[in-house]
């Protein structure tokens, strides 16, 4: 018998480790990708990927270790067992993407060389130069055109994922979209792995490329899938105001050694480099002298948002802070940050090795995805264990099958039986903030661990997709094609040029109402403000003027038609924040300050009404039982604030 | 290297005008077999205004300076950090990328012109979207890939001294964008797939090629990739006009690249006849 097939949605990282592993496993991919894969955003990953390594392991790290910084960091929100999981596979997924020949730094005697990232004291970030993302999907696209030119990947490049097909309660198949013929058809998959990566976009200028909508995750949203913690979003704390977006400063920057700061006298016009050291005030070395620059990202984004946006410190009054690595070697950056410097040089046009960068934080990474689920593995301890020290003996080796019983047909399966999410666009492995240099550790790690699980689906519990009846492909591509056909056609009615119904106007409102009212600090007046504005924003879609009524290559039909999807999905970020009454990682209320774990240590779960057209929020227990909860301060000086107002002069380190 | 000048000012540089507006004028192509246009936009600029944050002011307000009603203008675009290598066209008569193109440097004063036109080696999907499939495909035909043994759990990869990694990370950094292609004389646009295998393959693929060969287990997979070198448009193709490493916004080593090939290619075909296969 000929095996089935799998559909996997997306050739970002997770995309292709999943359509790697399952293609190696026997079974044929279909593999379908709005942009050439090689072209995916994980390209635009910078800093590196997280791994427990012999150095850092002799120094007194471990997996272990990896694994509680990771829930520490996510603020106790993430399930555990998955993070236990994906900790222990880290140092092998490295080890993995050597042999595929990823050109990872070396040091001296031809070993990889590691460093600094924040949430964690020891080096255990891999990194390819600054440019770690686009070498890692690289290497993974390369051993997919491998698969491909033996025939056991088949590539739709220049597709548009539009729905999944739901049959009995089980995914067989999804309707797409050919970008330049305009053609929708149906494709029979046997399970549909989607890999489809964030929803910056929704907030306006993001880090995010041009791709990440949300609008496909939206999409299995309305189909019935659950979304996990939609209100989890990061923002980076360093990023580059553009006009177009906001371009990313990793955060290996300052794992190198970049110190934030601002002048201490407000108004002081000289040029950075002319003011002394003493006249500078440190933000994050003097509120956190343990971690200094390397505290996680939702903790120097809040100080640098507070120090401009309440102190009015900010860079001549602007909303700005100084990135400084102007105390290092130019050419040791050269070589370590290469390629990220060279950005900020091409699009601001200054010498950051000479001048310090200009800086605030931006829109990066959403936590909360579709919701999925999982086999917990054999490590249950009686009782939850407290914080792990450095050193100290761990209570479990890192061998496969400790957090997750590997090869479960469940694991990161969504609420609709055989449909799969993988990558940025599963809500598993983040909880509330994401430390840098996991996000392309979760996104293989989903690929390669659980493309184990979607193999045996198919072959155990798959139903037989080639038997089931046409009728069910012709209704969804009808479904499809008429919501399609309705859109183009607005573009035939009497032009009223009012802005009104313009979609990229309806965009731009989104973005910046979501932007002000649902990021760094939110509170429940905002919150309700931005619910409204939202419903506006609905209404005026309603009545969208596509302004191209081409029936080859329509990029603004296919925009248009993602407005609509961001819009469903915003009104879940924004309402399941109202609801979560509490600061989580990187939720913050100011009109709820403080972190409630008996009312809210629940993943906030929507479920989208199709009668009302609004998210249902439900807040479910997480599943405690390897680490106990502690409070998530790291080690903040209690006189943080008063620190602030009369800053001690900076040491010099 | 970066050296302690770099960071000074270029003098000559016009001052941009804040506040004011630039023309676009951009070549345009409805499909496949269409007749193509020039049509002009008279687009407002804020300060680190770039092409892509023009063209999407463009497609909210798809007016040309005739008073015309038009349909958004169609591009690639992905990363907007140039990293992806999506949104490469042809600006000013010059191919690059347009995300990192600002219109301070193109276009400081009131009124300035950019010109936009598709890339000319490819074919055009629809205005400034070209077909680059061609380019993937080379990367197919030399096997560009590291053949390990699978993604089963079998140990790290071979130990690289930094230097190696240095050389091999510059030529890594390639994304696969076309501006060597659209510069080089010898590369010709070729519509149909079946003559991509005898026509010139150009810089991308030799110097991917190298990349390959340069790591330990991608060697094992050297003389495939040196047959299809140095068989019909392979890299004797090349008439060393090195217009292809000027072009390359990475700075990747072209003509090293090509040397390199070339050398091995002379190995290969001497190996080859003595071998007699
Ligand atoms: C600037 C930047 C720097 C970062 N640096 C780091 C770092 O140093 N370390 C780290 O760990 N993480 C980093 N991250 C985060 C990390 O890069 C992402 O989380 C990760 O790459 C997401 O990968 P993915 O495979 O889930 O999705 P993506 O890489 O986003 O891929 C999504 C894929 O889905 C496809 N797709 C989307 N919608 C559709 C549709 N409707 N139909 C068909 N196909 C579709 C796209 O074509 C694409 O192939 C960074 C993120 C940014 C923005
Ligand atoms: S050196 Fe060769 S590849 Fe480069 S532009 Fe000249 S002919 Fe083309
Ligand atoms: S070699 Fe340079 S110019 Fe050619 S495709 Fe690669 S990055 Fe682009
Ligand atoms: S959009 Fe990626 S290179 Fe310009």
């Amino acid at each position: 018998m000929s095996e089935q097939r799998v559909i996997v949605v997306g050739g970002g990282l997770a995309g292709l480790a999943a359509s790697v592993r399952i293609a190696e496993a026997g079974l044929p991919v279909d593999l379908f990708s709005m942009v050439p894969v090689k072209r995916s955003h994980s390209v635009c990953a910078q800093g590196g990927i997280n791994a427990c390594n012999e150095v850092a392991r002799q120094q007194g790290y471990s997996e272990y270790e990896h694994f509680d910084e990771t829930i520490y960091g996510g603020d106790f929100l993430a399930d555990q067992g998955p993070v236990l999981e994906m900790a222990n596979w880290a140092p092998k997924i490295i080890d993995l993407l050597d042999r595929m020949g990823v050109p990872f730094n070396r040091t001296h005697e031809g070993f990889r060389d590691l460093r600094l990232f924040g949430g964690s004291l020891f080096k255990r970030t891999h990194f390819a130069g600054a440019t770690t993302g686009q070498q890692l999907l690289y290497a993974l696209d390369e051993q997919t055109r491998r698969y491909t030119a033996e025939g056991k990947v088949t590539q739709y490049t220049f597709w548009e994922f539009l729905y999944p097909i739901v049959e009995n309660e089980r995914c067989v198949g999804i309707v797409a979209q050919d970008m330049r013929t305009m053609q929708i058809r149906a494709f029979r998959g046997a399970a549909v792995v989607m890999a489809t990566g964030g929803n910056g976009l929704i907030f306006g200028k993001s880090t995010n490329s041009v791709i990440c909508t949300g609008g496909a995750a939206s999409r299995c949203y309305q189909a019935g899938a659950k979304y996990g913690n939609p209100e989890m979003i990061q923002v980076h704390p360093t990023a580059i105001p553009g006009a177009d977006k906001c371009r990313l400063m990793s955060e290996s920057a300052r794992g190198e050694g970049g110190r934030v700061w601002v002048p201490k006298n407000v108004g002081d016009t000289r040029r950075p480099t002319d003011i002394p050291e003493n006249e500078r005030y440190y933000i994050l070395e003097e509120r956190y002298p343990k971690y200094k620059n390397l505290v996680p990202r939702d903790i120097a984004t809040r100080e640098i948002f507070d120090v401009c946006v309440n102190e009015g410190m900010g860079i001549d009054g602007s909303n700005q802070v100084y990135l400084d690595l102007t105390h290092r070697d130019p050419d040791y950056l050269t070589e370590k940050l290469g390629g990220i410097l060279d950005i900020y040089e091409k699009f601001v046009g200054e010498n950051p090795r000479f001048t310090p960068m200009r800086i605030f934080p931006a829109v990066h990474y959403s936590m909360g995805g579709l919701w999925t689920t999982y086999t917990p593995g054999d490590y249950n301890p009686d009782s939850p264990l407290p914080a792990h020290k450095s050193g100290n003996p761990i209570p479990i080796d890192s061998n496969p099958g400790h957090g997750l019983t590997i090869g479960a047909p469940n694991n990161m399966m969504t609420s609709i039986t055989g449909l799969y999410a993988f990558g940025e666009v599963n809500f598993a492995y983040h909880g509330a903030t994401r430390l840098g240099a996991n996000a392309l550790l979760s996104c293989i790690f989903d690929g390669l661990c659980n493309g184990q699980s979607v193999v045996n689906y198919v072959r155990n519990e798959a139903p037989t997709v080639d038997t089931i009846n046409q009728s069910v492909y012709d209704n969804a591509v009808k479904s499809e094609q008429d919501k399609h056909d309705a859109i183009l056609a607005t573009s035939r009615e009497p032009s009223e040029a009012s802005p009104e119904y313009n979609p990229y106007q309806i965009g731009i409102e989104m973005g910046d109402i979501m932007n002000a009212q649902s990021t760094v600090v939110k509170t429940g007046a905002g919150l309700t403000k931005c619910l409204d504005k939202l419903a506006e924003l609905r209404e005026r879609y309603k009545k969208v003027r596509l302004a191209d009524g081409a029936m080859w290559t329509n990029q603004s039909l296919s925009y248009t038609r993602s407005v609509g999807d961001m819009l469903i999905l915003a009104e879940a970020i924004a309402k399941a924040g109202l609801l979560r009454e509490e600061s989580r990682g990187s939720h913050y209320r100011t009109d709820f300050p403080d972190r409630d774990d008996d009312k809210f240590w629940k993943t906030s779960v929507a479920t989208y009404n199709t009668s009302t057209q609004l998210s249902d929020i439900e807040f479910v227990e997480v599943k405690k039982g390897l680490v106990q909860s502690r409070p998530r301060t790291y080690g903040k000086t209690d006189d943080a604030k008063d620190t602030a107002k009369t800053p001690e002069p900076a040491t010099a380190s | 290297m970066t050296t302690a000048t770099a960071h000074q000012p270029t003098s000559d540089k016009p001052k941009a005008v804040p506040g004011r507006s630039v023309i676009f004028k951009i070549k345009r192509c409805d499909g496949p077999g269409k007749p193509f246009r020039w049509e002009s936009f008279k687009v407002p600029t804020e300060p680190g205004s770039n092409v892509i944050s023009c063209l999407k002011w463009i497609a909210a307000n798809p007016t040309t300076t005739d008073g015309k009603q038009t349909t958004p203008v169609v591009w690639d675009s992905g990363c907007l950090e140039e990293v992806c290598g999506a949104c490469t066209m042809v600006i000013n008569g010059r191919v690059r990328q347009s995300c990192s193109c600002l219109i301070d440097d193109y276009a400081p004063r009131e009124g300035d012109t950019v010109t936009l036109e598709p890339m000319s080696k490819f074919p055009v999907i629809r205005d400034l979207w070209v077909d680059r499939e061609r380019m993937f495909n080379a990367l197919e035909r030399v096997k560009g890939w590291v053949p390990i043994d699978g993604t089963y759990n079998l140990g790290a990869g071979p130990q690289e001294s930094p230097e190696h990694q240095q050389m091999r990370y510059a030529l890594s950094e390639c994304m696969t964008c076309g501006c060597c292609l659209e510069a080089c004389p010898q590369f010709l646009k070729e519509e149909d797939p079946k003559n991509w295998d005898t026509a010139f393959i150009g810089a991308q693929a030799i110097s991917q090629a190298r990349y390959f060969n340069e790591h330990e287990t991608g060697a094992r997979l050297k003389g495939d990739r040196m047959d299809v070198l140095t068989g019909p448009g392979g890299v004797s193709d090349c008439g060393n006009a090195q217009n292809c490493v000027k072009v390359c916004p990475k700075h990747i080593p072209l003509t090293e690249s090509i040397g390199a090939v070339g050398r091995s290619a002379t190995v290969h075909a001497i190996k080859k006849f003595f071998l007699g296969h």
